[in-house]
């Protein structure tokens, strides 16, 4: 092969690596991939071969990176990959900035209410106003905020009287 | 490297989460609504998280084969690094919410400046941990409002709770030797620096709450060079019992 072709299959590996990691579903939302996520940072094949996925938690203690971490390699290996790594980075910290468009609208039709708007200190400090997923309203009030997992709080529609999950600014 | 100031830094921070993540998921089926049961689910979770961090950078920087685990199970209290503050009892709703208040009025400025860290490996984990401590600080002051301004016996145990828990504030501004050469060397972050932001966050909560501020005495102090009050024994007794009991069990 000529050099671009070798660089051509080797996008295409890496392309193909990608792909088998991002099917993997978040475990505790599983409408949603890791890569809609965000947690999916990179996946890279080196020169012998070897496929290394990059990974970042959502929160510090979030449950869900060892199954993640572990489901990767078994997509992996599945698509034909030998021994692939999973290397989990703290930096730069995740933000509900990386979730795709398309994660917000599955989320959305699963009945979680999206992050709305872009993470800062006035997320944080709760400036937040949330739309129904179920209704569309936007007269919500939060119950709990923290919910069944770390990266939700829990909140209620007065227009549709529904509970629903929302997914945190961070 | 190993026996470092970096190391004894690191594994400060780290006993901080990890004690206080333990005394906020002793919590966990006791509270008294599921909303806050979930939250100090979550704020626990948290900390340990943050600890788990730590603790397996701690292990690096000593490099003398220590992980996490083995730093967190298998050291007596007065090896434990923590500030005496996030040992101190759980106590009533009260208690547990104004130490939380007054530990993330502290962790969350603190944290935001050690992201600007040298070290690269303490700035990562800062970013996440100042994001979390915000969250924790906005649920405790809501709370603190909530029960300080609420009945005269919410108002009465919140305001015990504060001047029960005021000894243990003045440890966490401390600076010796061992963090001065790491402030210096822009590594570790000079607590003294956040101390006029805690001092507006903690005014600015009581002042709404209608809490008082109590007068600063005598500081409790020791944590940090491993003087423990007795609750760390019986909190290690609790979170370190399987590897006592069954040395390198696994699962």
């Amino acid at each position: 092969m000529v050099a671009h072709d070798i660089i051509a299959a080797n996008a295409a590996e890496r392309e193909r690596a990608w792909v088998a990691a991002a099917s993997v579903a978040d475990p505790e939302i599983p409408v949603l991939s890791v890569a809609d996520l965000g947690v999916l940072r990179s996946v890279e094949i080196d020169d012998n071969g070897a496929v290394e996925a990059t990974i970042t938690p959502t929160y510090s203690g979030c449950p869900a990176m060892n199954m993640i971490a572990v489901e990767i390699e078994v997509a992996l290996e599945k698509a034909g990959f030998k021994s692939p790594k999973v290397t989990t980075v703290l930096s730069p910290a995740w933000t509900t900035d990386w979730m795709t468009e398309e994660g917000k609208a599955k989320l959305k039709a699963y009945g979680i209410a999206p992050p709305e708007k872009k993470a800062g200190r006035r997320a944080l400090f709760g400036e937040e106003h949330v739309t129904c997923p179920h209704c569309g309203s936007i007269d919500t009030v939060v119950i709990s905020e923290f919910g069944s997992t770390a990266c939700k709080s829990l909140w209620r529609c007065k227009a549709c009287a529904e509970p629903f999950d929302y997914f945190k600014c961070i | 490297m190993t026996d470092t100031p970096l190391f004894h830094y690191t594994l400060r921070l780290a006993d901080n989460a990890l004690v206080l993540g333990h005394r906020l998921s002793e919590w966990v089926g006791h509270a008294a609504v599921i909303e806050e049961d979930l939250a100090f689910g979550n704020m626990g979770l948290d900390l340990i998280g943050q600890a788990r961090a730590l603790y397996t950078y701690a292990g690096e920087v000593e490099g003398k084969g220590r992980d996490e685990d083995a730093l967190a199970y298998l050291r007596d209290a007065n090896d434990y690094r923590n500030i005496l503050l996030v040992e101190q009892p759980n106590g009533d709703f009260a208690v547990t919410m104004v130490r939380q208040l007054l530990y993330a009025a502290f962790a969350y400025p603190y944290f935001e400046a050690l992201t600007r860290s040298k070290d690269a490996t303490l700035a990562a984990i800062a970013a996440k941990a100042a994001k979390e401590m915000a969250y924790h600080l906005r649920h405790s002051a809501e709370w603190v409002i909530r029960m300080g301004d609420g009945t005269d016996e919410s108002h009465a145990r919140a305001q015990g709770a504060l001047e029960d828990l005021w000894p243990y504030v003045g440890e966490m501004f401390e600076v010796d030797r061992i963090e001065r050469a790491l402030i210096e060397a822009g590594v570790a972050v000079d607590p003294t620096s956040v101390r006029g932001t805690w001092d507006k966050t903690i005014d600015d909560v009581l002042a709404e709450a209608t809490l008082t501020r109590p007068q600063d005495g005598y500081m409790q102090s020791g944590g940090r060079v491993g003087r423990h009050s007795e609750h760390l024994g019986y909190i290690l007794a609790e979170l370190q019992f399987l590897q006592r009991a069954y040395p390198g069990a696994t699962w």
